[in-house]
């Protein structure tokens, strides 16, 4: 079997170095960053922390010198996602493509470019120490179904979970995994949204008086767009805060990194999305669209000369 | 009435700048301040306007506002925040004055009332500039300041007039309302929205604040919550004097300075690129509250201003980040 990881950063890794264990899988990476790519070729790729392992497997950042592959599973930050589908649509022209990114409007853009989607959500975490070098920070559950109206069968996605949990994953195939991944965006909309906003780390943000309310009035919306779309959620995202809060007090929501760092944020995925669902199905959602509106506002101050030159 | 020949303004910011040197074209012009090296500087050296006015003028500055004088207008140009400092400070003196608020956002009147029985005018002001010293301020913005009197003092039209007319006397766009409130919400609602959304994504007044082609543009948040606004001063029974989205339409086009690189930065954003308090209890909280009281729903301004607070709040916390 072939499986190419679209984007081999941190998350792409965890993946990459599960299927690298497994003498009948070969396992291709497709990342943009030469020194990366240059790392896994010379030394295969290493994870710390929870995971000590190093793993052969080939790496490009060039798609056509990948050969066509049965599965992708593609990583990137929400923002590139279209890009690197366009990049690397012909290796998958027979296969198909499972998602493992944060928010909701991946797997509609990757339905445009193959034949067969898998819906995925994932809750592992690392970040990249060096080059080649992935550090394993938390681990957890991966839950994948097939993605309609371009779904891959269920067998196929059986295969796919099949495999990677014979590499060591912690993974669940599912009729239906969107209450999963609804379930953990509105979490994230919540808590990534306000620590971006407020530059605090997530429990003390919610610590801070009335941020906790607009938390929760996010994830109402949030919830009432699920409702909407006929998803049950597999837990309460109001109780998943309460539960960062308790468990995570001073983790930085990787928005707040971004926004630190002035970076592009995944907003149009989270709190973007939800809106965008808002909108389709009629139900309400002003301050996840006001919250969008800030963040992307916050980034393009960042982008000074486009607005100091903005005509009339 | 007597003509107003000596004035003071408590408070000398970009604003209170602003006042006090045109004002002492045509009046004596005396400055309250906090700090005593502010008050030398401006005995020794005056106060220079430079910008859209050139003048140099002569200023009686002092912290102790027994030292001042009598003077028929007092303009407390502080900052909302520091407005109950400044009207404690003048509490037992200047009898015989006028005092004026320019403050953003409401409720600065009733803190002045409680310090003493002057007839108060309510006034909102457009003009803007920088403050390069203690002694030089430049006038940006020759946009003008509105006034009324305060419903709750003695104040009336008329002296609301005669203010008026000495503002123009000095140089200084001003229009004399019988009653502000239309034009103080007005001014509220488009603050509440822009000062915030300004200071939570750290950008100045930019044209983006009026697009509306993306769903995620920022004209979208800023009508949202302006209508929310509009909603409020409704059921408070204000008949607005002005659109807010017009004035968002007006300040983001570039016909007030013919620069087409000029950006407002507002007061808020300013505040929050330095880490101060800003006076968002008094813009966006005073439209929450007013909101709670009329049983009007507003959860884009209400979320506006808890951000803001939390934004605050985080300077004074401790954290890895």
């Amino acid at each position: 079997m072939k499986v190419c990881i679209i984007g081999c950063g941190a998350i792409g890794s965890l993946f990459a170095a599960h299927l690298g264990r497994l003498d009948d899988v070969e396992v291709w990476a497709y990342d943009p960053d030469q020194a990366h790519v240059n790392a896994i070729n010379q030394n295969g790729l290493r994870l710390t922390g929870l995971s000590d392992i190093v793993v052969r497997i080939k790496a490009s950042n060039d798609a056509s010198a990948i050969p066509p592959c049965e599965f992708g599973i593609i990583a990137v930050k929400t923002m590139h996602t279209r890009a690197a589908m366009q990049a690397t649509a012909a290796i998958f022209r027979d296969g198909a493509v499972c998602s493992v990114q944060n928010g909701i409007g991946n797997e509609e853009i990757i339905a445009e470019y193959v034949p067969r989607v898998i819906l995925g959500t994932t809750f592992p975490a690392g970040h990249i120490t060096a080059p080649g070098v992935v550090n394993h920070d938390t681990g957890g559950k991966t839950k994948m179904s097939p993605f309609p109206p371009k779904p891959a069968s269920m067998e196929e996605v059986r295969l796919l979970a099949d495999t990677l949990i014979r590499g060591g994953a912690d993974i669940e195939a599912m009729e239906d995994a969107r209450g999963a991944l609804w379930t953990k965006v509105i979490f994230n909309s919540a808590s990534n949204a306000m620590g971006a906003l407020t530059r605090l780390p997530h429990g003390v943000a919610c610590d801070q008086p009335g941020v906790r309310r607009v938390m929760r009035e996010l994830v109402a919306e949030g919830k009432a767009v699920a409702q909407a779309l006929g998803i049950t959620l597999d837990s309460d995202p109001d109780a998943l805060i309460d539960y960062g809060r308790e468990k995570a007090y001073q983790h930085p929501p990787s928005m707040l990194s971004d926004v630190l760092n002035k970076r592009p944020t995944e907003v149009d995925a989270l709190n973007g999305g939800i809106a965008a669902f808002g909108r389709q199905t009629g139900v309400p959602t002003p301050l996840n669209a006001a919250i969008t509106d800030i963040i992307k506002g916050l980034e393009y101050s960042w982008r000074e000369a486009e607005w100091r030159n903005l005509k009339p | 009435m007597r003509e107003i020949k000596r004035i003071c303004v408590a408070g000398a910011g970009t604003i209170g700048s602003l006042f006090a040197g045109h004002l002492a074209t045509v009046a004596e012009s005396t400055v309250l301040v906090r700090r005593r090296e502010h008050a030398d500087d401006l005995n020794a050296s005056g106060l220079k306007v430079s910008g859209k006015s050139q003048i140099q003028s002569r200023i009686i500055a002092s912290t102790n506002p027994a030292d001042l004088g009598d003077v028929g207008l007092v303009i407390i140009a502080t900052k909302a925040t520091a407005v109950e400092a400044s009207a404690q400070a003048l509490q037992g003196h200047f009898p015989n004055a006028i005092v004026m608020t320019v403050q953003n956002g409401l409720g600065c009147e009733d803190v002045v009332a409680r310090y003493g029985d002057w007839p108060v005018l309510s006034a909102v002001t457009f003009m803007s500039g920088r403050r390069h010293s203690d002694t030089h301020v430049e006038y940006e913005l020759d946009t003008a300041t509105w006034l009324g009197p305060w419903a709750g003092s003695s104040a009336t039209f008329a002296q609301a007039q005669a203010v008026e007319s000495l503002l123009r006397r000095g140089g200084l766009k001003a229009q004399a309302f019988p009653d502000l409130l239309p034009a103080q919400w007005s001014k509220l609602i488009f603050n509440a929205v822009i000062n915030t959304v300004a200071a939570l994504s750290d950008l100045p007044h930019v044209k983006a604040f009026a697009l509306e082609n993306d769903p995620t543009d920022l004209g979208h948040l800023v009508r949202a919550a302006m209508a929310e606004g509009k909603r409020v001063a409704a059921a408070c029974g204000v008949e607005l004097y002005e659109d807010p989205w017009e004035m968002n339409l007006e300040a983001t086009s570039h016909g007030q300075t013919g620069n087409e690189d000029y950006a407002h930065a507002p007061s808020m954003l300013e505040d929050v690129r330095a880490r101060r308090a800003t006076e968002v209890d008094w813009i966006t909280g005073a439209i929450v509250r007013a909101a709670a009281q009329a049983g009007v729903p507003a959860p884009i301004n209400e979320t506006l201003y808890r951000l803001v607070k939390a934004r605050e709040a985080s300077w004074k916390l401790k954290h890895p980040t």
